[in-house]
Protein backbone atom coordinates (compact mmCIF):
# COMPACT_ATOMS: atom_id res chain seq x y z
CA UNK A 1 0.00 0.00 0.00
CA UNK A 2 1.96 3.00 -0.94
CA UNK A 3 1.98 5.72 1.70
CA UNK A 4 -0.31 8.90 -0.16
CA UNK A 5 0.85 11.15 2.07
CA UNK A 6 4.96 10.43 1.20
CA UNK A 7 3.60 11.74 -2.66
CA UNK A 8 4.00 14.73 -4.14
CA UNK A 9 1.18 16.08 -6.56
CA UNK A 10 0.08 18.62 -9.34
CA UNK A 11 -2.77 20.61 -9.34
CA UNK A 12 -3.16 18.54 -12.84
CA UNK A 13 -3.64 15.54 -10.61
CA UNK A 14 -0.60 13.83 -10.95
CA UNK A 15 1.34 12.11 -8.12
CA UNK A 16 5.14 12.20 -7.98
CA UNK A 17 6.79 10.03 -6.20
CA UNK A 18 10.42 11.09 -5.72
CA UNK A 19 13.29 9.23 -3.87
CA UNK A 20 13.08 8.98 -0.36
CA UNK A 21 15.94 11.52 -0.35
CA UNK A 22 15.06 14.47 -2.73
CA UNK A 23 18.73 15.59 -3.42
CA UNK A 24 19.38 12.11 -4.85
CA UNK A 25 16.61 12.13 -6.78
CA UNK A 26 16.98 15.45 -7.98
CA UNK A 27 20.48 14.85 -9.34
CA UNK A 28 20.85 11.12 -10.71
CA UNK A 29 17.69 9.43 -10.03
CA UNK A 30 13.98 9.35 -11.04
CA UNK A 31 10.54 9.77 -10.01
CA UNK A 32 7.76 7.85 -10.68
CA UNK A 33 4.64 9.22 -12.01
CA UNK A 34 0.88 8.44 -12.27
CA UNK A 35 -2.49 10.18 -12.05
CA UNK A 36 -4.68 10.12 -8.42
CA UNK A 37 -7.37 8.53 -7.34
CA UNK A 38 -9.03 11.71 -7.53
CA UNK A 39 -8.68 12.05 -11.40
CA UNK A 40 -9.16 8.23 -11.96
CA UNK A 41 -12.63 8.53 -10.51
CA UNK A 42 -13.67 11.73 -12.53
CA UNK A 43 -12.34 9.97 -15.64
CA UNK A 44 -14.63 6.85 -15.12
CA UNK A 45 -13.06 3.39 -16.41
CA UNK A 46 -9.91 3.95 -18.52
CA UNK A 47 -10.10 1.90 -21.19
CA UNK A 48 -7.17 3.25 -23.23
CA UNK A 49 -3.77 4.96 -21.90
CA UNK A 50 -1.12 6.48 -24.50
CA UNK A 51 2.48 7.41 -23.07
CA UNK A 52 5.23 8.87 -24.47
CA UNK A 53 8.26 6.62 -26.13
CA UNK A 54 11.51 6.11 -23.63
CA UNK A 55 13.68 9.08 -24.36
CA UNK A 56 11.15 11.61 -24.78
CA UNK A 57 12.49 14.47 -23.12
CA UNK A 58 9.74 16.31 -21.78
CA UNK A 59 8.72 19.87 -20.02
CA UNK A 60 6.84 20.79 -16.77
CA UNK A 61 3.21 21.52 -17.68
CA UNK A 62 2.78 20.06 -21.24
CA UNK A 63 0.95 17.88 -22.60
CA UNK A 64 2.76 14.31 -23.06
CA UNK A 65 -0.19 11.25 -23.25
CA UNK A 66 -3.59 10.72 -23.10
CA UNK A 67 -5.67 8.63 -21.30
CA UNK A 68 -8.72 7.80 -22.16
CA UNK A 69 -11.89 6.58 -20.98
CA UNK A 70 -15.58 5.00 -22.08
CA UNK A 71 -17.12 8.50 -21.52
CA UNK A 72 -14.07 11.20 -21.80
CA UNK A 73 -10.50 11.88 -22.93
CA UNK A 74 -7.95 12.88 -20.26
CA UNK A 75 -4.68 14.56 -21.17
CA UNK A 76 -1.69 13.76 -19.35
CA UNK A 77 0.81 16.61 -18.29
CA UNK A 78 4.60 16.30 -17.05
CA UNK A 79 4.72 17.04 -13.67
CA UNK A 80 8.69 17.83 -13.86
CA UNK A 81 11.06 18.09 -16.53
CA UNK A 82 12.98 15.53 -17.86
CA UNK A 83 13.34 12.14 -19.69
CA UNK A 84 11.27 9.24 -19.92
CA UNK A 85 13.40 6.01 -18.62
CA UNK A 86 10.10 3.63 -18.39
CA UNK A 87 6.46 3.26 -19.47
CA UNK A 88 4.60 0.71 -17.92
CA UNK A 89 3.73 -1.64 -19.95
CA UNK A 90 1.37 -3.24 -17.64
CA UNK A 91 -1.32 -0.18 -17.55
CA UNK A 92 -0.83 -0.15 -21.40
CA UNK A 93 -1.71 -3.58 -21.62
CA UNK A 94 -3.88 -2.94 -18.46
CA UNK A 95 -5.53 0.10 -18.79
CA UNK A 96 -8.32 -0.78 -15.90
CA UNK A 97 -4.67 -0.95 -13.39
CA UNK A 98 -5.56 3.12 -13.45
CA UNK A 99 -8.77 2.67 -11.61
CA UNK A 100 -8.11 -0.45 -10.04
CA UNK A 101 -4.88 0.79 -8.17
CA UNK A 102 -3.63 4.66 -9.27
CA UNK A 103 -1.23 4.54 -6.51
CA UNK A 104 0.56 0.96 -7.48
CA UNK A 105 0.00 -1.07 -10.55
CA UNK A 106 -1.24 1.74 -11.37
CA UNK A 107 1.51 4.09 -11.69
CA UNK A 108 2.51 5.33 -15.87
CA UNK A 109 5.98 6.67 -15.87
CA UNK A 110 9.53 6.91 -14.55
CA UNK A 111 11.52 10.04 -15.72
CA UNK A 112 15.18 10.92 -14.64
CA UNK A 113 14.23 14.57 -13.31
CA UNK A 114 16.51 17.09 -14.43
CA UNK A 115 15.10 19.78 -11.77
CA UNK A 116 12.21 19.31 -9.19
CA UNK A 117 10.01 22.07 -9.31
CA UNK A 118 7.65 23.05 -6.69
CA UNK A 119 5.16 20.60 -5.92
CA UNK A 120 2.17 20.27 -3.45
CA UNK A 121 1.91 17.80 -0.12
CA UNK A 122 -1.09 15.48 -0.15
CA UNK A 123 -2.61 17.84 2.31
CA UNK A 124 -2.31 20.70 -0.35
CA UNK A 125 -3.65 18.00 -2.88
CA UNK A 126 -6.49 17.83 -1.17
CA UNK A 127 -7.71 20.78 -0.21
CA UNK A 128 -7.65 21.34 -4.07
CA UNK A 129 -9.93 18.20 -4.76
CA UNK A 130 -11.63 19.19 -1.74
CA UNK A 131 -12.38 15.04 -1.20
CA UNK B 1 -30.45 26.83 -14.41
CA UNK B 2 -31.48 25.63 -11.12
CA UNK B 3 -30.50 22.13 -10.45
CA UNK B 4 -33.22 20.08 -10.45
CA UNK B 5 -33.21 16.02 -8.61
CA UNK B 6 -35.06 12.69 -9.11
CA UNK B 7 -37.24 11.66 -6.28
CA UNK B 8 -34.54 9.00 -5.93
CA UNK B 9 -31.61 11.17 -5.53
CA UNK B 10 -31.11 10.44 -1.77
CA UNK B 11 -31.18 6.55 -2.53
CA UNK B 12 -28.43 7.10 -5.71
CA UNK B 13 -26.20 9.12 -2.86
CA UNK B 14 -26.26 6.68 -0.44
CA UNK B 15 -25.43 4.23 -3.03
CA UNK B 16 -22.14 6.08 -3.74
CA UNK B 17 -23.20 7.36 -7.16
CA UNK B 18 -21.42 10.05 -8.77
CA UNK B 19 -23.64 12.51 -10.59
CA UNK B 20 -23.60 14.65 -14.04
CA UNK B 21 -25.64 17.29 -14.99
CA UNK B 22 -28.53 15.75 -17.90
CA UNK B 23 -31.10 18.40 -19.08
CA UNK B 24 -30.97 20.60 -15.94
CA UNK B 25 -31.03 17.59 -13.53
CA UNK B 26 -28.10 15.81 -11.46
CA UNK B 27 -28.44 12.40 -12.13
CA UNK B 28 -26.27 9.21 -11.08
CA UNK B 29 -23.19 8.98 -13.86
CA UNK B 30 -22.21 5.28 -12.53
CA UNK B 31 -22.38 3.87 -9.20
CA UNK B 32 -19.11 1.98 -9.30
CA UNK B 33 -18.11 1.14 -12.72
CA UNK B 34 -19.27 2.43 -16.11
CA UNK B 35 -17.84 -1.22 -17.51
CA UNK B 36 -19.57 -3.55 -14.96
CA UNK B 37 -22.64 -1.57 -15.22
CA UNK B 38 -22.77 -1.60 -19.00
CA UNK B 39 -21.67 -5.56 -19.23
CA UNK B 40 -24.35 -6.34 -16.29
CA UNK B 41 -27.06 -4.98 -18.64
CA UNK B 42 -26.21 -7.24 -21.57
CA UNK B 43 -25.45 -10.37 -19.30
CA UNK B 44 -27.91 -9.85 -16.64
CA UNK B 45 -29.94 -6.05 -15.71
CA UNK B 46 -29.05 -2.88 -14.59
CA UNK B 47 -31.61 -0.42 -12.80
CA UNK B 48 -31.86 3.03 -14.34
CA UNK B 49 -33.23 6.19 -12.46
CA UNK B 50 -34.71 7.83 -16.05
CA UNK B 51 -36.89 10.36 -14.00
CA UNK B 52 -35.72 12.95 -15.01
CA UNK B 53 -37.72 12.62 -18.51
CA UNK B 54 -40.82 14.48 -18.76
CA UNK B 55 -44.21 12.73 -19.64
CA UNK B 56 -47.70 14.28 -21.24
CA UNK B 57 -51.24 12.77 -20.57
CA UNK B 58 -52.93 13.55 -23.67
CA UNK B 59 -57.17 13.32 -23.52
CA UNK B 60 -60.08 13.77 -24.52
CA UNK B 61 -61.99 13.00 -28.44
CA UNK B 62 -59.87 14.69 -30.36
CA UNK B 63 -56.64 13.46 -28.85
CA UNK B 64 -55.71 10.92 -31.46
CA UNK B 65 -56.59 13.29 -34.65
CA UNK B 66 -54.34 16.02 -32.09
CA UNK B 67 -51.16 13.82 -32.19
CA UNK B 68 -51.74 13.45 -35.85
CA UNK B 69 -51.55 17.26 -36.79
CA UNK B 70 -48.85 17.66 -33.97
CA UNK B 71 -45.77 14.75 -34.31
CA UNK B 72 -44.35 13.13 -37.66
CA UNK B 73 -46.26 9.40 -36.91
CA UNK B 74 -50.01 8.27 -37.09
CA UNK B 75 -50.39 7.95 -33.42
CA UNK B 76 -54.16 7.69 -34.26
CA UNK B 77 -53.45 4.47 -35.60
CA UNK B 78 -51.86 2.97 -32.08
CA UNK B 79 -54.07 -0.01 -30.44
CA UNK B 80 -54.61 0.70 -26.76
CA UNK B 81 -51.76 -0.76 -25.16
CA UNK B 82 -49.10 -0.23 -27.47
CA UNK B 83 -46.28 2.46 -27.93
CA UNK B 84 -44.49 4.13 -30.63
CA UNK B 85 -41.52 6.16 -31.42
CA UNK B 86 -42.14 9.32 -33.33
CA UNK B 87 -40.70 12.54 -33.61
CA UNK B 88 -42.26 16.44 -32.51
CA UNK B 89 -40.86 18.90 -35.68
CA UNK B 90 -40.72 22.24 -36.21
CA UNK B 91 -42.41 23.57 -39.48
CA UNK B 92 -38.82 22.92 -41.28
CA UNK B 93 -38.95 19.63 -40.57
CA UNK B 94 -35.93 19.83 -38.10
CA UNK B 95 -36.48 17.91 -34.92
CA UNK B 96 -37.35 19.81 -32.12
CA UNK B 97 -37.33 16.41 -29.47
CA UNK B 98 -38.52 12.47 -30.69
CA UNK B 99 -40.49 10.87 -28.33
CA UNK B 100 -42.49 8.03 -27.88
CA UNK B 101 -45.70 7.54 -27.28
CA UNK B 102 -48.49 5.28 -25.58
CA UNK B 103 -52.41 4.60 -26.14
CA UNK B 104 -53.10 3.86 -22.49
CA UNK B 105 -56.97 3.93 -23.92
CA UNK B 106 -59.10 5.09 -26.89
CA UNK B 107 -59.28 8.53 -25.77
CA UNK B 108 -55.85 9.00 -23.69
CA UNK B 109 -52.27 8.60 -24.88
CA UNK B 110 -48.93 9.30 -22.81
CA UNK B 111 -46.48 11.22 -24.23
CA UNK B 112 -42.84 11.04 -23.00
CA UNK B 113 -40.00 13.54 -24.17
CA UNK B 114 -36.25 14.16 -23.31
CA UNK B 115 -35.93 16.25 -19.99
CA UNK B 116 -33.69 18.98 -21.97
CA UNK B 117 -36.91 19.49 -24.20
CA UNK B 118 -39.69 19.21 -21.42
CA UNK B 119 -40.22 23.12 -22.28
CA UNK B 120 -40.26 23.25 -25.80
CA UNK B 121 -42.08 20.44 -26.31
CA UNK B 122 -44.54 21.54 -23.50
CA UNK B 123 -44.74 24.84 -25.72
CA UNK B 124 -45.60 23.27 -29.07
CA UNK B 125 -47.90 20.87 -27.78
CA UNK B 126 -49.84 23.81 -25.86
CA UNK B 127 -49.60 25.77 -29.64
CA UNK B 128 -50.90 23.10 -32.14
CA UNK B 129 -53.95 22.27 -29.33
CA UNK B 130 -56.29 24.87 -30.98
CA UNK B 131 -58.89 23.46 -32.56
CA UNK B 132 -58.57 20.15 -31.10
CA UNK B 133 -60.90 18.47 -28.23
CA UNK B 134 -58.39 18.17 -25.93
CA UNK B 135 -56.09 18.59 -22.83
CA UNK B 136 -52.64 18.32 -22.24
CA UNK B 137 -51.41 17.87 -19.06
CA UNK B 138 -47.39 17.83 -18.25
CA UNK B 139 -47.02 15.17 -15.36
CA UNK B 140 -43.26 15.22 -15.51
CA UNK B 141 -43.23 16.59 -11.50
CA UNK B 142 -45.56 13.84 -10.64
CA UNK B 143 -44.22 10.86 -12.40
CA UNK B 144 -40.85 9.23 -11.63
CA UNK B 145 -39.42 6.56 -14.13
CA UNK B 146 -37.77 3.42 -13.72
CA UNK B 147 -35.81 1.43 -16.71
CA UNK B 148 -34.97 -2.30 -15.99
CA UNK B 149 -32.92 -3.16 -18.46
CA UNK B 150 -31.78 -6.81 -19.57
CA UNK B 151 -31.97 -10.52 -20.24
CA UNK B 152 -33.17 -10.93 -16.03
CA UNK B 153 -35.78 -8.02 -16.33
CA UNK B 154 -38.74 -9.84 -16.94
CA UNK B 155 -37.94 -12.64 -14.19
CA UNK B 156 -37.04 -9.85 -11.76
CA UNK B 157 -40.35 -7.74 -11.92
CA UNK B 158 -42.40 -11.57 -12.05
CA UNK B 159 -40.95 -12.28 -8.51
CA UNK B 160 -41.69 -8.67 -6.95
CA UNK B 161 -44.88 -10.12 -4.76
CA UNK B 162 -46.08 -6.27 -4.51
CA UNK B 163 -46.76 -5.57 -8.44
CA UNK B 164 -50.29 -6.94 -8.55
CA UNK B 165 -53.02 -6.76 -11.40
CA UNK B 166 -50.83 -6.43 -14.26
CA UNK B 167 -53.41 -5.98 -17.32
CA UNK B 168 -50.86 -8.27 -19.34
CA UNK B 169 -48.78 -10.88 -17.83
CA UNK B 170 -45.23 -10.04 -18.84
CA UNK B 171 -44.80 -12.92 -20.47
CA UNK B 172 -47.37 -12.05 -23.00
CA UNK B 173 -46.57 -8.10 -22.77
CA UNK B 174 -45.14 -7.29 -26.31
CA UNK B 175 -41.92 -5.39 -27.26
CA UNK B 176 -43.47 -1.87 -27.59
CA UNK B 177 -46.66 -1.95 -25.25
CA UNK B 178 -47.56 -0.81 -22.17
CA UNK B 179 -49.89 -2.43 -19.40
CA UNK B 180 -51.82 -0.97 -16.28
CA UNK B 181 -50.44 -2.76 -12.87
CA UNK B 182 -50.30 -1.58 -8.93
CA UNK B 183 -47.47 -1.54 -6.67
CA UNK B 184 -48.09 -2.05 -3.17
CA UNK B 185 -51.30 -0.22 -3.92
CA UNK B 186 -49.97 2.33 -6.05
CA UNK B 187 -50.54 3.22 -9.81
CA UNK B 188 -47.49 1.59 -11.91
CA UNK B 189 -47.20 1.37 -15.45
CA UNK B 190 -45.34 -1.17 -17.00
CA UNK B 191 -44.33 -0.61 -20.76
CA UNK B 192 -41.76 -3.16 -22.36
CA UNK B 193 -39.39 -0.87 -24.13
CA UNK B 194 -36.29 0.64 -23.59
CA UNK B 195 -32.73 2.68 -24.57
CA UNK B 196 -30.17 -0.35 -24.16
CA UNK B 197 -30.65 -2.84 -27.03
CA UNK B 198 -31.77 -5.71 -24.38
CA UNK B 199 -35.19 -6.76 -23.67
CA UNK B 200 -36.24 -5.09 -20.31
CA UNK B 201 -39.27 -2.54 -18.99
CA UNK B 202 -39.81 0.90 -17.69
CA UNK B 203 -42.07 1.55 -14.90
CA UNK B 204 -43.83 4.70 -14.66
CA UNK B 205 -45.20 5.50 -10.56
CA UNK B 206 -46.22 8.91 -8.19
CA UNK B 207 -42.80 10.02 -7.24
CA UNK B 208 -43.66 9.53 -3.75
CA UNK B 209 -43.68 5.80 -4.19
CA UNK B 210 -40.11 5.59 -6.33
CA UNK B 211 -38.27 4.91 -3.43
CA UNK B 212 -40.35 2.25 -2.52
CA UNK B 213 -40.17 0.36 -5.99
CA UNK B 214 -36.30 1.68 -6.69
CA UNK B 215 -35.74 -0.68 -3.34
CA UNK B 216 -38.15 -3.49 -4.39
CA UNK B 217 -36.14 -3.94 -7.98
CA UNK B 218 -32.88 -3.75 -6.09
CA UNK B 219 -33.85 -6.67 -3.68
CA UNK B 220 -35.52 -8.78 -6.20
CA UNK B 221 -32.73 -8.44 -8.48
CA UNK B 222 -29.30 -8.31 -6.72
CA UNK B 223 -29.72 -12.07 -6.49
CA UNK B 224 -29.73 -12.39 -10.18
CA UNK B 225 -26.92 -9.80 -10.85
CA UNK B 226 -28.47 -7.13 -11.30
CA UNK B 227 -26.78 -3.77 -10.77
CA UNK B 228 -27.99 0.19 -10.46
CA UNK B 229 -26.51 1.71 -13.84
CA UNK B 230 -26.17 5.48 -14.38
CA UNK B 231 -25.93 7.53 -17.66
CA UNK B 232 -22.38 6.47 -18.44
CA UNK B 233 -23.35 2.99 -19.32
CA UNK B 234 -26.48 4.59 -20.87
CA UNK B 235 -24.75 6.28 -23.31
CA UNK B 236 -22.56 3.46 -24.43
CA UNK B 237 -25.68 1.09 -24.57
CA UNK B 238 -27.56 3.19 -26.36
CA UNK B 239 -24.61 3.53 -28.69
CA UNK B 240 -23.81 0.10 -29.28
CA UNK B 241 -27.86 -0.18 -30.12
CA UNK B 242 -27.57 2.72 -32.81
CA UNK B 243 -29.91 4.79 -30.85
CA UNK B 244 -29.79 8.20 -31.63
CA UNK B 245 -29.60 11.15 -28.57
CA UNK B 246 -31.40 14.12 -28.68
CA UNK B 247 -28.48 16.66 -29.21
CA UNK B 248 -26.07 14.32 -30.51
CA UNK B 249 -27.29 12.63 -33.58
CA UNK B 250 -30.84 14.84 -33.44
CA UNK B 251 -31.62 18.04 -33.64
CA UNK B 252 -33.54 21.15 -35.13
CA UNK B 253 -31.30 21.64 -38.12
CA UNK B 254 -31.42 17.85 -38.80
CA UNK B 255 -34.22 16.46 -40.88
CA UNK B 256 -35.79 12.92 -39.91
CA UNK B 257 -34.47 11.24 -43.37
CA UNK B 258 -31.06 12.59 -42.66
CA UNK B 259 -31.26 10.50 -39.27
CA UNK B 260 -32.57 7.54 -40.51
CA UNK B 261 -35.65 8.57 -38.77
CA UNK B 262 -37.44 8.85 -41.82
CA UNK B 263 -40.14 5.89 -41.97
CA UNK B 264 -41.20 7.58 -38.77
CA UNK B 265 -42.97 10.48 -40.49
CA UNK B 266 -45.91 9.70 -41.73
CA UNK B 267 -46.18 11.45 -45.27
CA UNK B 268 -49.49 9.26 -46.27
CA UNK B 269 -51.77 10.36 -43.10
CA UNK B 270 -54.49 12.00 -43.79
CA UNK B 271 -54.83 15.70 -43.59
CA UNK B 272 -51.90 18.17 -42.85
CA UNK B 273 -49.03 18.29 -39.87
CA UNK B 274 -46.46 20.15 -38.46
CA UNK B 275 -43.31 19.93 -40.37
CA UNK B 276 -45.10 18.24 -43.55
CA UNK B 277 -44.19 21.04 -46.10
CA UNK B 278 -40.45 20.68 -44.57
CA UNK B 279 -40.06 17.34 -44.98
CA UNK B 280 -41.88 17.30 -48.83
CA UNK B 281 -39.23 20.19 -49.55
CA UNK B 282 -36.74 17.78 -48.43
CA UNK B 283 -32.92 18.17 -47.28
CA UNK B 284 -30.95 20.86 -48.81
CA UNK B 285 -28.12 20.01 -50.88
CA UNK B 286 -25.19 18.06 -49.81
CA UNK B 287 -27.14 17.57 -46.18
CA UNK B 288 -25.39 14.58 -44.41
CA UNK B 289 -26.92 11.74 -43.72
CA UNK B 290 -25.99 9.69 -40.49
CA UNK B 291 -24.11 6.66 -40.26
CA UNK B 292 -22.40 3.76 -38.41
CA UNK B 293 -18.56 3.88 -37.82
CA UNK B 294 -16.54 1.07 -36.46
CA UNK B 295 -12.95 1.19 -36.32
CA UNK B 296 -9.98 -1.68 -34.60
CA UNK B 297 -8.09 -0.91 -31.61
CA UNK B 298 -8.84 0.90 -28.65
CA UNK B 299 -8.85 4.53 -29.62
CA UNK B 300 -12.31 6.48 -30.02
CA UNK B 301 -13.49 8.95 -32.24
CA UNK B 302 -15.87 11.09 -30.37
CA UNK B 303 -18.34 13.75 -30.38
CA UNK B 304 -17.83 16.47 -32.63
CA UNK B 305 -14.52 14.99 -34.03
CA UNK B 306 -13.97 15.77 -37.83
CA UNK B 307 -14.25 12.57 -40.65
CA UNK B 308 -11.95 12.69 -43.38
CA UNK B 309 -12.03 11.47 -46.51
CA UNK B 310 -8.64 10.09 -47.26
CA UNK B 311 -5.30 9.87 -44.78
CA UNK B 312 -2.99 11.04 -47.68
CA UNK B 313 -3.05 14.67 -46.12
CA UNK B 314 -5.54 16.40 -48.51
CA UNK B 315 -7.76 16.24 -45.69
CA UNK B 316 -11.05 16.53 -46.92
CA UNK B 317 -13.64 16.88 -44.27
CA UNK B 318 -16.43 14.79 -45.02
CA UNK B 319 -18.20 14.12 -41.46
CA UNK B 320 -18.39 14.67 -38.31
CA UNK B 321 -18.84 12.76 -35.63
CA UNK B 322 -21.61 12.75 -33.06
CA UNK B 323 -21.01 9.70 -30.27
CA UNK B 324 -18.28 7.75 -30.51
CA UNK B 325 -16.39 5.61 -27.59
CA UNK B 326 -14.52 2.19 -27.26
CA UNK B 327 -17.45 -0.35 -27.33
CA UNK B 328 -17.55 -2.48 -23.89
CA UNK B 329 -19.49 -5.14 -25.87
CA UNK B 330 -17.85 -5.61 -29.05
CA UNK B 331 -14.50 -4.44 -28.14
CA UNK B 332 -13.78 -2.17 -30.50
CA UNK B 333 -14.51 1.81 -31.37
CA UNK B 334 -17.60 2.76 -32.99
CA UNK B 335 -19.39 5.65 -34.04
CA UNK B 336 -22.05 7.74 -35.29
CA UNK B 337 -21.09 10.20 -37.78
CA UNK B 338 -23.27 12.73 -40.41
CA UNK B 339 -21.26 12.17 -43.65
CA UNK B 340 -21.64 13.41 -46.77
CA UNK B 341 -23.63 11.33 -48.95
CA UNK B 342 -21.23 9.92 -51.49
CA UNK B 343 -19.60 8.19 -48.65
CA UNK B 344 -22.33 7.25 -46.94
CA UNK B 345 -22.10 3.24 -48.32
CA UNK B 346 -21.76 0.42 -46.19
CA UNK B 347 -18.26 -1.24 -46.59
CA UNK B 348 -16.57 2.31 -47.35
CA UNK B 349 -13.27 3.21 -45.37
CA UNK B 350 -13.50 6.74 -43.94
CA UNK B 351 -10.64 8.55 -41.16
CA UNK B 352 -11.69 9.20 -37.83
CA UNK B 353 -9.33 12.44 -36.70
CA UNK B 354 -8.70 11.49 -33.35
CA UNK B 355 -6.93 14.36 -31.64
CA UNK B 356 -4.54 14.49 -34.98
CA UNK B 357 -4.16 10.81 -35.37
CA UNK B 358 -6.20 9.49 -38.55
CA UNK B 359 -7.63 6.59 -37.84
CA UNK B 360 -9.24 3.89 -40.34
CA UNK B 361 -13.14 3.01 -39.81
CA UNK B 362 -15.78 1.55 -41.79
CA UNK B 363 -19.06 2.65 -42.46
CA UNK B 364 -21.13 0.11 -41.19
CA UNK B 365 -25.28 -0.56 -41.46
CA UNK B 366 -26.50 0.66 -37.41
CA UNK B 367 -27.04 -0.99 -34.98
CA UNK B 368 -23.84 -1.97 -33.80
CA UNK B 369 -24.84 -5.00 -31.36
CA UNK B 370 -28.23 -6.22 -31.86
CA UNK B 371 -29.26 -9.36 -28.62
CA UNK B 372 -29.75 -12.73 -29.73
CA UNK B 373 -33.22 -13.85 -30.21
CA UNK B 374 -35.18 -15.43 -27.44
CA UNK B 375 -35.44 -19.25 -28.07
CA UNK B 376 -38.86 -18.46 -25.73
Amino acid sequence: MTDTNALKYTDEHEWILVDEDPAVAVDAGSVVVGITDYAADKLGDVVFVDLPAVGTAVTAGSVIGEIESTKSVGELFAPVDGTIVEANQAVIDSPELVNSDPFGEGWLLKIAVAELPELLTREQYTAITGE
Amino acid sequence: MTDRFSPLHDIHRAAGAAFTDFGGWQMPVRYSSDLAEHHAVRSAAGLFDISHMAEFLVGGPGAGAFLDYALAGKLSAIAVGKAKYSLLLAETGGIIDDLVVYRLADERFLVVANAGNREPVAEALEQRAPGFDVRIADQSDQLALVAVQGPASRGILESIAEITELGTPLADLPYYAITEAFFSGRPLLVARTGYTGEDGFELYIHVEAASYLWNALVEAGEPVGLVPAGLAARDTLRLEAGMPLYGHELSIETLPVQAGLGRVVALSKEGDFVGRSGIEAGPADGARVLVGLAAEGRRAGRAGYAVVETDDGSGAVVGEITSGALSPTLGHPIAMAFVDERVASPGTTLYLDVRGTLIPASVVALPFYTRAKESS
